[in-house]
């Protein structure tokens, strides 16, 4: 329940956020709002990983695309040449097909959103598994590496596959109606609606987490972030653990893939890329690694400032000196610096120094 | 297949992992005196190729790779001043962020230099048509460029570091830091000169490499996955192991592109970077004594 009390002020913003845009006639600025809350989704998933369970990952842009093209192509490519196989046949008397037209009025036979999101998920739970496992043995650089290469392995998938599109991607994605007249779109119409879809979403995955990290399995987190043999000598499981908070990260990372692809009607080959992996590692650090509402005010700050196309060509160049200051001189997040206690403090000592000459 | 075929794709698989072998023992000078893995290895090469090629429209061949390959040097002493040298007992985890957030840098400045596009140094001798009959397999010049400068940089290294001083020190302070400091060893500058090495060497590779693979701003981060996958392979901190596991991987990549589409080349060489991390972390030709004692 406290947890709940402490996102009202955040749906209170959030509310603000909308009245305000509409009140001065800049409701565009919802658009990347509600991209940035998306983006926001996977970097909280990431958080958790990396500031409580204390293990980096290079390859969290792979499970957004996993998430992002397979529901992207399941919804978009027809499944008319196959409509005699067995699965097509399962698939369609279950109910899960949806038969429509294209631009071009050719008959189409497609997986409905609702399943082809759940496909997508669940698909990115188990590569997340089968390379969990392994993967969260190492350490340090190896975990680094292993990770950077799971990344450019779905990348280099998601170019060279005909059935991903390749260099282009995959467009013209049906939009995901989650109910009726609820649907993640990029109509001019359902822009205000869609910003409470993903907002309300980045709410509950928040609340979500914030009960985890305060839960029995994250003080067993930290304690594997401490250190891994003395949480071990507890008797913390910690490979268990560990492994199921890269799943979890995994699947907000692919959530956030699915719907994000169907807001943005295309998904294309730089979402896998590893840049954005590094962006995302990058935005969880400047938000203080172990800090969740760190981790969501930079996510939204600096995903809709790069949205927004503030940094002009110099976009890939901020976030690596980003990176780079942070480590150096807050590893801490720049939430830690706590300036005006500083301020105080060095204010204080200049008052004494002088009263000192005196 | 045919035996011409067979030693085209043996000569194109050495040349590669010429190159791959040259960058994972610049992982390895590093990782030896600092225990950090510098994730802006890939870029060294990348300076190398670009620099040269710049410099060429002012001066003949030899003095432009010369003075790119010093050039990169003083940006790997800059980057150790900047960036490493002060801080204090850093995290694993936060040195691995610093060398990725370099690696991005060096990326954006050669682009904002450089721009999108593909170049490349001359041949060092004839044009790309000129070639030479081994077997019956027609080689460019270039590769005996690659092969001859890569077996040249591994000899003279071996040297400098049993023979010479400076590279005793640099020894005695990658085995031990402390007992180093004692014997009145600066070891600080050791950890410069370990950068300045690995800059020069992967500079170097970049220009013998450039006439056949071309330079680009982003080659970077392909070189370097790849040179850590051999330095792995190899075993970490060993320069013979990376020899050998270079020309591997090379001559695994080269033929692979009889069986797989070439698109998933690079596929291949990262699938065997997680089996190996997975399955014999220390290597093919570490002890598992010794890697017990190492933290994986």
């Amino acid at each position: 329940m406290k947890k709940l009390l402490s996102i009202l002020p955040l749906l209170v913003v959030v509310i603000g956020v909308h009245l305000l845009t509409s009140a001065t006639d800049t409701m565009y600025y919802l658009t990347q709002m509600t991209m940035s809350a998306y983006y926001s989704l996977l970097i909280i998933g990431l958080c958790v990983l990396m500031g409580y369970a204390g293990q980096i990952s290079l390859g969290h842009a792979g499970f957004f695309a996993i998430g992002g093209y397979l529901s992207a192509a399941l919804t978009t490519h027809s499944l008319i040449p196959h409509q005699n196989t067995t699965l097509v046949g399962l698939l369609d008397s279950a109910g899960l097909l949806l038969s429509g037209q294209n631009l071009y009025g050719e008959a189409l036979l497609v997986v409905t959103p609702w399943a082809a999101c759940i496909i997508a998920v669940l698909t990115a739970a188990i590569i997340a598994v089968i390379i969990g496992i392994p993967v969260l043995k190492l350490k340090g650089h190896y975990l680094a590496m292993a990770t950077l290469g799971f990344g450019i392995i779905i990348y280099r998938v998601a170019l060279a596959m005909e059935y991903f599109g390749e260099a282009d991607g995959i467009s013209e994605v049906p939009p995901f109606v989650l109910m009726s007249g609820l649907s993640v779109s990029g109509n001019f119409s359902d822009r205000v609606q869609n910003y409470y879809i993903a907002w309300v979403l980045l709410l509950i995955g928040m609340v979500l987490l914030l009960n985890l990290i305060d839960s029995r399995v994250g003080r067993a987190l930290r304690g594997i972030h401490g250190s891994d043999e003395a949480a071990d000598a507890m008797g913390v499981n910690t490979a268990r653990f560990k492994l199921q908070t890269f799943v979890l990260s995994a699947v907000f990372a692919a959530v956030a893939g699915v719907l994000l692809t169907h807001y943005n009607g295309g998904i294309g080959p730089s979402e896998a890329g590893v840049m954005k992996s590094v962006r995302y590692v990058a935005i969880v650090a400047v938000g203080g690694m172990a800090h969740l509402w760190g981790a969501l005010l930079m996510g939204i700050v600096l995903n809709f400032l790069s949205l927004r196309g503030v940094f002009g060509s110099y976009d890939d160049a901020v976030f690596g000196l980003i990176l780079i200051v942070i480590m150096l001189f807050a590893p801490n997040g720049i939430l830690s610096l706590n300036i005006r206690h500083r301020l105080k403090h060095f204010l204080g000592r200049r008052k004494q120094d002088k009263e000192g000459e005196a | 297949m045919t035996t011409e075929l067979f030693i085209q794709y043996l000569m194109a698989g050495i040349t590669y992992g010429s190159i791959y072998a040259i960058v994972a023992i610049g992982f390895n000078i590093i990782y030896n005196t600092t225990g950090i893995i510098n994730f802006a290895q890939g870029e060294f090469v990348m300076f190398g190729g670009m620099i040269s090629i710049t410099l060429l429209q002012f001066m003949p061949l030899p003095l432009a790779i010369l003075s790119a390959v010093a050039i990169t040097m003083l940006i790997g002493a800059l980057i150790e001043i900047c960036f490493i040298r002060w801080l204090k007992s850093p995290s694993v985890l936060r040195l691995i962020i610093i060398t990725i957030g370099i690696s991005i840098l060096s990326r954006e400045v050669a682009v904002h230099i450089w721009g999108e596009s593909i170049r490349s140094l001359p041949y060092f001798v004839g044009n790309e048509i000129t070639s030479i009959s081994i077997f019956g397999a027609r080689i460019s010049p270039q590769v005996l460029w690659v092969v001859a400068a890569s077996g040249l940089m591994v000899i003279c290294l071996g040297i400098f570091f049993q023979i010479t001083s400076v590279g005793r020190e640099m020894r005695a302070s990658a085995s031990n830091r402390k007992a180093a400091t004692l014997c009145g060893i600066n070891t600080q500058n050791m950890v410069t000169l370990s950068f300045v090495l690995s800059a020069g060497i992967g500079a170097l590779a970049g220009c013998v490499m450039s006439p056949i693979t071309y330079s680009q701003y982003d080659m970077g981060t392909g070189l370097a996955i790849k040179g850590f996958t051999v330095a792995i392979l190899g075993g970490l901190g060993s320069s013979g192991g990376a020899v050998a596991a270079g020309l591997l991987l090379g001559i695994i990549e080269a033929f692979s592109v009889s069986v797989v589409p070439l698109a998933f080349q690079d596929a291949i060489s990262i699938a065997i970077l997680l089996i190996i991390l997975f399955v014999r972390p220390q290597g093919l030709f570490g002890s598992k004594e010794a890697a017990g004692l190492k933290e994986f």
